[in-house]
């Protein structure tokens, strides 16, 4: 009786279980750097088109990890070519993929932070010396190239060493945006396209960081193994004019 | 606000609840009344999931269960996915995580029956099942409720393992906890907030309750 009882609700439990993918919109995995511009560029793909893709945002090498053990997402769309060059070498791409878009990264000082923001970092390096730099924010260096642009600009600038034990790795630049832009660190080196959304650009003053601080943040996408015709049709639609034109105004230079 | 995602999370603290109620009645009730060689390492085993951080049995499902492993492929090719990133994942994941919730206040409920309680029982005739049934839940019914309410309020809180074994899938494995923390990143500080506060009501309501039928239970130990 008992028993009997327990095994009946584990069944209706088990039918009633969450749908698995067969209904849901295909998912598609993004660098965090995308946030405001992929979820602009899906809005817009659902209008013109009527179908929704799902976007789930990450740091470029957690996401690279998750596809590796099997994460069902038809398409990535990385923040560097080194990540998806791993996923074609093990055989779980169509093919190379193509780059979609060339990053950019900013200085950000949140609105009362004692950090002057200037492209040559010459305001982080006084402030520095005067010990006034108690956490600076940037993404981790092994899981997110932002965070990798950004320890390159900070050792291009000879600020490397001395930094170093004030920094605070975000897990993503999203998290690095936000320890930079909520004022629980002095500033940090985050996406430029993330401090073009208007709620983060009120929050503080920015400075652009030349592009040849750093390695260039090439962006390359490539479609998984898995991917269906839906998905096929947006990556396509990434490299159209619309798609384009939001990238630019988002801060992104986009490949001729 | 992720309805799904609260769909989700009901739905998984539901199913950790059914799977491990039986199992945690079967074996609490032994460790309280039996004796064996082992039993403290058992007991140990039992226990550790607690202590343990979620990243050391994320690590273990994926490289267990990740389709690069022997049995992941296993899986993947009788059930047509794998198990890692799926909502059936996740409750393997989570029913692990909260087998010492449910053992531990399932076996100290056993143990506080006094042994003549059951000797009594055994003079008065009864079958073991019906000592069982008819005497000893009754008499442990406090410790089922305790396990069942923790099974359910951690699952709902469970956060590292279902990041990293679920990889916040919307609709599959975004449970409310994940989807604050998605939306936090995404800057979305307004729906993070609703979802913190609508988890927050739902643990604050659930532990009221328990404690209010835990008192009618049993008045003596209120």
């Amino acid at each position: 009786m008992f028993r009997r009882s327990f095994l009946a609700v584990f069944v209706v439990w088990l039918v009633g279980l969450p749908d698995a993918a067969a209904q849901r919109p295909p998912t598609i995995a993004a660098a965090a750097n995308l946030n405001f511009a992929l979820t602009e560029i899906a809005r817009q793909f659902e209008r013109e088109r009527g179908t929704r893709v799902d976007v789930v945002f990450g740091a470029s090498g957690t996401l690279t990890r998750q596809i590796r053990d099997g994460a069902p997402f038809e398409m990535f769309l990385a923040a560097d070519e080194e990540f998806p060059g791993q996923l074609a070498a093990a055989g779980l791409t169509r093919d190379e993929g193509a780059v979609y878009a060339i990053g950019r990264l900013v200085l950000f000082a949140p609105t009362g932070s004692p950090l002057v923001v200037d492209e040559r970092l010459d305001g982080l390096s006084r402030l520095l010396q005067a010990g006034g730099v108690t956490r600076f924010a940037i993404a981790n260096p092994e899981v997110a190239p932002y965070g990798r642009a950004a320890e390159a600009t900070l050792r291009t600038r000879g600020l490397w060493d001395a930094i170093r034990s004030r920094l605070v790795l975000g897990d993503s630049i999203a998290q690095a945006a936000q320890f930079a832009t909520t004022g629980n660190a002095v500033g940090g080196l985050i996406a430029y396209s993330l401090v073009k959304e208007p709620a983060l650009a009120n929050k503080g003053k920015y400075a652009l960081i030349p592009r040849t601080d750093h390695p260039p943040l090439r962006q390359r996408m490539v479609l998984l193994k898995q991917a269906t015709p839906i998905v096929e049709q947006f990556y396509a639609y990434m490299q159209g004019a619309a798609a384009r034109a939001i990238l630019i105004k988002n801060g992104y230079e986009v490949p001729q | 606000m992720d309805w799904a995602a609260l769909r989700i999370s009901l739905w998984l603290g539901a199913g950790t609840m059914a799977i491990l109620l039986p199992l945690g009645v079967w074996f609490g009730r032994l460790l309280a009344v039996r004796d064996f060689r082992g039993k403290l390492l058992v007991e140990a085993l039992v226990t550790v999931p607690l202590v343990l951080p979620p990243t050391v049995l994320g690590f273990y499902l994926l490289v267990t269960f990740g389709v690069r492993s022997p049995i992941g492929q296993a899986f993947q090719a009788l059930v047509g996915h794998p198990l890692p990133f799926s909502f059936q994942g996740l409750l393997l994941a989570s029913a692990i995580a909260n087998i010492p919730f449910v053992v531990q206040p399932i076996q100290r409920g056993f143990e506080a029956i006094p042994s003549d309680v059951r000797d009594a029982a055994a003079c008065c005739g009864l079958t073991p099942w019906q000592q069982f049934l008819r005497i000893e839940l009754p008499l442990a019914w406090p410790g089922l409720l305790t396990a069942s309410i923790l099974t359910f309020t951690h699952t709902l809180g469970e956060f590292g393992v279902v990041l990293m074994v679920g990889g916040n899938l919307p609709g599959q494995t975004r449970t409310l906890s994940v989807a604050i923390y998605d939306r936090m990143q995404a800057f979305d500080d307004r729906s993070a907030g609703v979802m913190a506060a609508t988890l927050l009501a739902i643990s604050v309501a659930t532990l009221m309750t328990t404690t209010a039928l835990s008192r009618r239970v049993s008045p003596s130990r209120g």
